[in-house]
């Protein structure tokens, strides 16, 4: 059994609240390269340039790629084999993020309650999803989750009869529905199968994936292609100003479901498609 | 076609904008996103004063990062619009010149922006790093307990905006995508 004190996580999670603000992933940014060289429309062109300086301006590390620096959405694959000291996992998380929030000036935007509102002041609590996998090992992943994107994402519980075509349909709608509000070019995630809960958390998972990477199986990789043409041909557009690029990418994740069901869950997520990785 | 929007801020100088323009605006400018929105139009209901003189008034949808030392303000990009939109007509038939933010309005905004002569700028979002540059001085002037959704005046150069409604029922998200999907079917 490796012991693995919860400090450790707490200090890892702070560093990458702050990293994953200001830095983009190379996949990300390789993806926005890439459809600003394919963009044919004036105005679109514009904007993806614009994009483009705001993450060099980003870089340099004194202003955030946006000013939504999220609910920090931890996600925590801890091995069966280590144990965890020092005290409580989830106190360590919020640790973690109140630190990396607080010491990176980090805008705090979690309310207490839905309803009633008040600002915890520090973003907690975090959002955390933990997992128990084989090894020795913690695999971290912050992914702070804007809003705006958030808002649009969407849930549907579908006949079973409704078959692919309903699926694709639903993600297509729902990105046409969006339009201008989650800040295009987005990124979406896609969750089919399993419980109403468990399509939601693919969905969100999905945008973990690296982008552009296709799904490992080839009937859902042939669907991801076929998403993101269908989405690009909405002439959304960047900013919803019109234009090829309304998606960067489309990603799929799918779980087995009851012989009832077919949830399907599109998770919207914004150009600033922002997670951080560390394994402890 | 670009625009300057320059102090003093008078309808006259927007009533010629188009959607699809661009515009630079200088000069001093107010955030204010939902908590304050709606703080804001209890305030006028009971017959009080505002925190900032809503007549020929640029509103800013926008809750910033905290500032750097060294810096007057923290990443400032917009936020999504509809979601002041209970709020926007009243300020608009009060007199408000402009309102900045990013996505769709309801058909009572778009009414109320014609109906006053006002208009409708999109700021990029996500673009917030870039657009805190041109923030040069940022001071909270109402409901500090707010947090990062407390009402500042801001001095702002050259802020990069798109005309999305004019006053002439113009919509950006509308025309635009029409106009390029006509590109495409040509």
């Amino acid at each position: 059994m490796r012991e693995l004190d919860v400090q450790c996580i707490a200090d890892k999670i702070a560093r990458l609240c702050v990293e994953a603000n200001h830095y983009l992933g190379e996949d990300i940014k390789a993806c926005i390269r890439q459809k600003a060289e394919e963009e044919t429309w004036s105005v679109a062109k514009d904007v993806l340039a614009s994009i483009e300086e705001n993450i060099a301006i980003a870089e340099e590390g004194v202003f955030p790629l946006c000013q939504d620096t999220g609910m920090a959405c931890v996600f925590l694959e801890i091995g069966q084999d280590v144990h965890l000291t020092g005290g409580l996992l989830e106190d360590a998380v919020n640790e973690g993020v109140r630190r990396g929030y607080g010491e990176g000036y980090l805008r705090k935007s979690i309310v207490e309650d839905p309803l009633r509102r008040v600002n915890t002041r520090d973003n907690t609590p975090a959002y955390l999803h933990t997992e128990i996998v084989a090894g020795d090992k913690v695999k971290i992943t912050v992914a702070p989750k804007g809003f705006g994107s958030e808002n649009m994402s969407r849930i549907k519980m579908l006949p079973p009869s409704a078959g692919e075509d309903g699926v694709k349909d639903f993600v297509v709608d729902t990105c046409l529905q969006a339009g201008a509000n989650p800040c295009p070019p987005i990124v979406i995630g896609v969750g089919i199968g399993g419980t109403f809960d468990k399509a939601a958390l693919l969905a969100k998972k999905a945008l973990l994936s690296p982008a552009q990477e296709p799904n490992s199986d080839p009937y859902y990789a042939q669907m991801e292609t076929e998403l993101l043409e269908r989405i690009n041909q909405l002439g959304i557009g960047p900013q919803g100003f019109g234009g090829k690029t309304t998606a960067l990418a489309v990603s799929i994740r799918t779980a087995p479901t009851h012989i009832a069901g077919l949830p399907v869950a599109v998770n919207v997520n914004c150009h600033v498609s922002r997670h951080k990785e560390a394994v402890l | 076609m670009e625009h300057r929007l320059q102090e003093p801020f008078t309808k006259e100088q927007v009533k010629h904008f188009k959607a699809g323009d661009r515009v630079l605006v200088t000069g001093t400018i107010y955030t204010a996103r939902d908590a304050a929105h709606k703080r804001i139009v209890e305030l006028l209901q009971k017959g009080e004063e505002p925190p900032f003189d809503i007549e020929n008034s640029i509103v800013y949808y926008v809750g910033p990062t905290p500032a750097k030392p060294g810096h007057p303000i923290g990443s400032a990009g917009p936020t999504t619009s509809y979601r002041m939109d209970a709020y926007a007509p009243t300020l608009l038939d009060l007199g408000q010149l402009a309102m900045i933010g990013k996505g769709q309005r309801s058909d009572e905004v778009k009414e109320a922006v014609v109906r006053n002569g006002a208009v409708y700028l999109a700021a990029i979002g996500g673009a917030a790093a870039l657009m805190a540059r041109q923030i040069k001085l940022a001071e909270v002037i109402a409901f500090d307990d707010l947090g990062a959704e407390a009402v500042r005046r801001l001095y702002v150069e050259d802020l990069p905006l798109t005309v999305v409604l004019d006053c002439e029922g113009g919509d950006l998200y509308r025309q635009g995508r029409e106009e390029y999907l006509k590109s495409v079917l040509k």
